[in-house]
């Protein structure tokens, strides 16, 4: 099993998530964060005096599935949360351990 | 304006000064009149309470939203106290003394003992001395409370309360009289018709030095300051314009032709200012932002203040223009070449747009509008620009001086500044243990 986390651009979620739910995918976590990248930040100025905006405000999504879906699920993500412009976001995967569904006490790929 | 009525009713002034009392049975009361002072006041207090309050704490970082509107609200409730006490008698009633007279008024009607039902007042003939009392005190509130501006995010509320007890009692009330009670500069001719210099520069002035006195905010210049929420700063800044009729129009203290032109060229002015501003920083900073839109209203708004009643819609134009650019400068350039840490632009605004107002007064007076003044450019009449003059230095230097030994004396006594701990960690939570939850 992979945890997919990736940083995307706040206006492209409905996008992202319609194409992972024609994928199959059951649930995903959504997180308002800060941070920067290449993007870096902006400048925003209040009569003279200029304050320098370093972290911009991206969504934060995170998808946990079964191995073999990892790389449609990358796919989706990818094709769906670009504009080509610089701050697009990043797509991070890691290994996954163990998942329990806390209602009924399944494990693994049956909690997915 | 209020000299207008001093002036036309000069002679029932001095019957009022030789019986020593408000005579019961004026002249008739005028219901229009009455019915748009009442008005007036309601919108004059509107200004502070919430306007100045929201378009400051708009401004301020989150931590001190509650702190700052505590400083208006506080202030209007302070004000109405001290004017019911002390500040309406000595500003506009006559001192027995002739010659104290000049420079401050009587203590005659302490405690408004003097007012009844039925008094009035020869500085308004028109209508009841109640109206006339609660008119004016809507002014003795927002001019302290428009000091804030310039001391947000690091005075105590204790030293703020008391800072603005004697600020009214010692520096308002005498100019107030100087110009509009019978003092020596209505008297020398100064045309001041709603309070460029006495309101404005007054204010603006006491926060130039008030914020040279506390020093800058801890962190300024290096950390990010930015307004928590300009939309109530919009809001508050339309609650001003709007209310700002009551102030400028309402200082015709009558219905009648003279607070027509006074609203015409107030709305035209702040347009106008507000244009100006905000297309210089378009020019200059590239981008028209939402704060330099409002600044620039303000700026207008304070500029025709003592041009109200006495310039046509032209002189309003001009006036509005200059206001937009010259307010612009100082709030933005200005500040940052000398580098003091007028917060909100209290001196940046108010007092070079009130000094600015007052001199543009005497260039843009025409006697076709309002038969007491006299201009330079339509009327020929350059005496005037020197009287405007000695009126601005004399109320930038008292207001300076006064305001600085007011506040020493109260750092003295209970100190001014919060503890930098409190400053970092905000005034809501420490001052009046509030925060501002969502």
């Amino acid at each position: 099993m992979k945890l997919i986390m990736a940083i995307i651009k706040p206006f492209k979620l409905d996008e992202v998530r319609e194409q992972l739910s024609a994928l199959g995918v059951q649930g995903m976590t959504v997180t308002e964060v800060k941070g920067y990248g290449r993007q870096k930040g902006h400048t925003e100025i209040y009569r003279g005096a200029e304050y320098a905006v370093s972290f911009l405000p991206k969504l934060k999504i995170e998808v946990a599935v079964k191995s073999e879906m990892a790389a449609a699920v990358l796919d989706a993500i990818t094709s769906k949360a670009k504009t080509g412009q610089i701050g697009d976001g990043k797509i991070f995967v890691t290994p996954l351990e163990q998942v329990v569904r806390i209602r009924t006490g399944e494990t693994d790929g049956d909690a997915l | 304006m209020k000299k207008l009525a001093h002036g036309a009713l000069a002679g029932m002034a001095a019957l009022v000064a030789m019986s020593g009392a408000a005579f019961a049975a004026g002249p008739k009361i005028d219901t229009g009149d009455t019915a748009w002072m009442l008005t007036s006041s309601a919108l004059v207090l509107l200004m502070t309470i919430p306007g100045l309050a929201l378009f400051y704490g708009g401004m301020v970082r989150r931590k001190n939203v509650l702190a700052t509107m505590a400083q208006s609200f506080g202030a209007t409730c302070l004000m109405t106290v001290l004017w019911y006490i002390i500040g309406y008698s000595i500003a506009f009633t006559n001192n027995p003394d002739a010659g104290l007279n000049q420079l401050i008024g009587g203590f005659d009607n302490l405690f408004l003992k003097n007012m009844t039902l039925n008094s009035q007042t020869a500085l308004a003939g028109t209508i009841p001395e109640s109206v006339y009392m609660f008119f004016q005190m809507t002014f003795a509130i927002i001019t302290p409370a428009l000091i804030a501006g310039a001391l947000a995010d690091r005075m105590k509320y204790s030293a703020f309360l008391w800072f603005m007890g004697l600020w009214l009692i010692f520096v308002y009330c005498p100019v107030a009289h100087w110009v509009w009670g019978g003092g020596w500069l209505g008297a020398k001719g100064a045309l001041d018709y709603a309070g460029g210099s006495v309101v404005h520069l007054n204010a603006g002035t006491a926060a130039l030095v008030t914020c040279l006195v506390l020093g800058k905010r801890k962190g300024y210049g290096t950390e990010n300051m930015a307004p928590h929420n300009l939309v109530l700063s919009v809001i508050g800044a339309s609650l001003l314009w709007v209310g700002w009729f009551g102030f400028n129009a309402g200082s015709a203290v009558t219905s009648n032709v003279n607070a027509g032109m006074a609203a015409a060229a107030t709305q035209i002015a702040t347009a106008t200012a507000a244009l100006s501003w905000s297309f210089i920083e378009w020019l200059i900073a590239k981008k028209p932002s939402v704060l330099g839109l409002i600044s620039g209203a303000v700026a207008g708004l304070v500029a025709i203040t003592p041009a109200s009643g006495f310039v046509d819609a032209t002189g309003a134009f001009f006036i509005g223009l200059a206001a937009g650019a010259v307010c612009y400068t100082s709030s933005v350039w200005v500040k940052k070449w000398i580098g003091y840490d007028d917060a909100l632009d209290a001196w940046g605004v108010h007092g070079v747009g009130g000094a600015l107002g007052a001199i543009l007064t005497g260039v843009f007076a025409k006697n076709a509008i309002n038969s007491l003044g006299k201009g330079w450019l339509y009327d020929g009449n350059v005496a005037q620009l020197g009287i405007q003059g000695i009126d601005i230095l004399a109320v930038f230097l008292y207001s300076g001086i006064v305001t600085f030994i007011i506040l020493k004396l109260i750092d003295l006594v209970i100190g001014l500044r919060v503890s930098p701990e409190v400053e970092v960690e905000g005034l809501d939570i420490n001052l009046h243990g509030e925060t501002v939850h969502g």
